[in-house]
């Protein structure tokens, strides 16, 4: 039970973060037009470059982890791929641009690379998903379009395992799984449990969120079989489409804006309430494992989380002191720090590395609060969730 | 802190909180704006439905959510002619200042005494929970200003009609 590594990158909001193959790097924006490229250097991280091409904040990042090439999205209706080459000049390895015919006219809001890393999907506030796929002939990526039935923002999307499906989650509140077929890129997919023939635009399936919320994330099992969507009416979704079997978890907390995956029957989402929280199930249902932030432990790695004098921590004691030393009575009290570790929204949690046995074993996640941190995902506490609010 | 006073701001207090789940989004009506969509009101899908929480029939607040920002409107108890005066002064003295407390409206919606603005630049920039407290502790703070303010225009009335009268003191 590792406590989690927590990075202080900056005061500024983290809007995303990707790591490289061997998390040696790590891109991140920081609410801004530039795209930072950290190093990890001994336990920290020193910042090495700086992608600068976008004119508007940049909203997503990600970075294909074997072909190593960053892809960046902006509110400026853009997107990059930065590939790595020789400065002849320096001799120093440096990223350069290439351009992407994206042909959306509103915000780019969301990018991931397939598994395969040839093409990678761009949501947009355009209504549209573009699947862009590399041209060599003009040595830019050209875009096609997933249009219909999307009547929103799309917020987020992800690949299938099989490089071909493509789920993606919109403010139109829905969730949905489209082919993203591309004829001179993908081998005929084999059938799965979505479909059978899957030309580019077939929707394998269409799943509104319970009570009308936005849907925030959308994530597909590791094996693909499965479907799962947090949405803003503090909901998860699970959706197995054999039956189909869906699964509503209905929170007590704030909504969710982020999920992933960590094995065939475990789930990591994160949001609103600043802590990541773990679900687990099956077929037959789903329920609340419990949080990776441990208040107790986050005390430890926290350091200074309030005036800890000895054993004399108690309510009745700060209420004392704080009437001595500022004037405070108890009702007064000020709390600036919050009981997690993040001390804002989490934005985005997303698997760090794999244990042996194939499922992920630590997963980061970056908020609004500027901080970066990786957690061990075995390191449930199940009461930790009810512990926190009796300590309240 | 009075009966009825607790459990009304405790309503609005979990009401802004659970509003207060503001995240960055760009216009899908104009190209490269990004604005607060509860004024633009250009998507109808990303407004939520605005909720009105009374005390009684000259107290209330409505909170209206969208996706990247929220407006909340304060109705502040007028029980006479005095305080209608009062109230208008002190809200238009603090909305034409209204840069000072970045969150304030300089309007106030219509049938509403004064109007807060909070976007998902301000979550990002300021902790959620004391911009909730901020709200609270005006809506507090509000009553009490303006009843001692009644208090001190009485106080001076007084004194002014006495020395005005004193002259025809025989």
């Amino acid at each position: 039970m590792a406590a989690p590594q927590v990075f202080s990158i900056a005061q500024a909001p983290i809007t995303c973060h990707a790591f490289n193959g061997d998390r040696s790097h790590l891109a991140l924006s920081l609410n801004d037009t530039k795209v930072d490229v950290y190093t990890k250097q001994g336990k920290g991280w020193q910042i090495t470059d700086t992608l600068s091409e976008h004119d508007r904040t940049i909203t997503s990042i990600d970075w294909a982890p074997i072909t190593n090439r960053i892809v960046t999205a902006s509110q400026d209706r853009n997107a990059y791929v930065w590939s790595q080459s020789l400065d002849p000049d320096t001799g120093r390895m440096v990223w350069k641009p290439t351009l992407v015919l994206l042909r959306i006219n509103r915000a780019a809001t969301f990018v991931r690379w397939s598994p395969n890393e040839d093409k990678f999907a761009v949501a947009s506030g355009a209504r549209t998903i573009a699947i862009c796929s590399f041209d060599p002939e003009n040595n830019w990526w050209v875009a096609r379009h997933l249009k219909k039935p999307i009547r929103s923002t799309v917020l987020s999307v992800d690949w299938h395992p099989n490089n071909v499906l493509l789920a993606a989650g919109s403010a139109d509140t829905k969730a949905r799984v489209f082919s993203a077929y591309i004829k001179d890129v993908d081998k005929r997919p084999a059938p799965t449990v979505w479909g059978e023939k899957l030309p580019f635009n077939t929707v394998c399936g269409e799943y509104a969120s319970p009570a009308g919320g936005w849907v925030h994330a959308v994530g597909f099992s590791p094996s693909g079989d499965t479907l799962a969507f947090a949405s803003h009416d503090s909901s998860i979704t699970i959706v197995y489409p054999g039956g189909p079997t869906i699964h509503t978890i209905r929170l007590q907390s704030l909504p969710f804006v982020t999920l992933t995956w960590t094995a065939e029957d475990t789930l990591v989402a994160a949001g609103y309430d600043c802590n990541p929280v773990v679900y687990s199930g099956g077929l037959d249902g789903w329920s609340l494992a419990g949080t990776l932030d441990d208040t107790v432990g986050a005390t430890k790695t926290g350091g200074t989380r309030t005036g800890t004098v000895g054993r004399l921590n108690t309510a009745a004691f700060n209420a004392f002191r704080n009437a001595d030393t500022r004037g405070h009575t108890s009702e007064t009290v000020t709390d600036t720090e919050l009981h997690t570790i993040h001390q804002n929204t989490i934005t985005s949690v997303r698997p760090y590395e794999k244990g042996a046995d194939g499922t992920v074993a630590r997963v980061s996640t970056s908020g609004v609060d500027g901080k970066l941190v990786i957690w061990n995902v075995s390191a449930v506490s199940a009461g930790g969730l009810t512990g926190r609010l009796g300590a309240i | 802190m009075s009966n009825s006073l607790r459990p009304y701001l405790s309503a609005v207090r979990s009401t802004l909180t659970a509003a207060l789940t503001l995240q960055n989004f760009s216009s899908q009506v104009v190209e490269r704006h990004n604005k607060p969509e509860v004024e633009a009101r250009g998507s109808k899908e990303v407004l939520l439905n605005s909720l009105t929480i009374s005390r009684n029939e000259s107290e209330r607040v409505l909170i209206e959510p969208s996706i990247n920002s929220i407006r909340m409107s304060i109705k502040i108890k007028q029980a006479d002619e005095i305080e209608n005066i009062l109230c208008h002064k002190f809200t238009r003295f603090m909305m034409q200042r209204a840069e000072s407390f970045i969150v304030l409206r300089r309007k106030p919606v219509a049938g509403y005494d004064i109007s807060f603005l909070i976007t998902n630049v301000h979550t990002e920039t300021m902790l959620k929970h004391k911009i909730v407290d901020f709200i609270i502790q005006f809506m507090e703070e509000v009553d009490k200003e303006i009843s001692e303010m009644k208090l001190t225009l009485n106080a001076r009335a007084r004194t002014v009609a006495e020395s005005y009268l004193m002259a025809f003191d025989s």
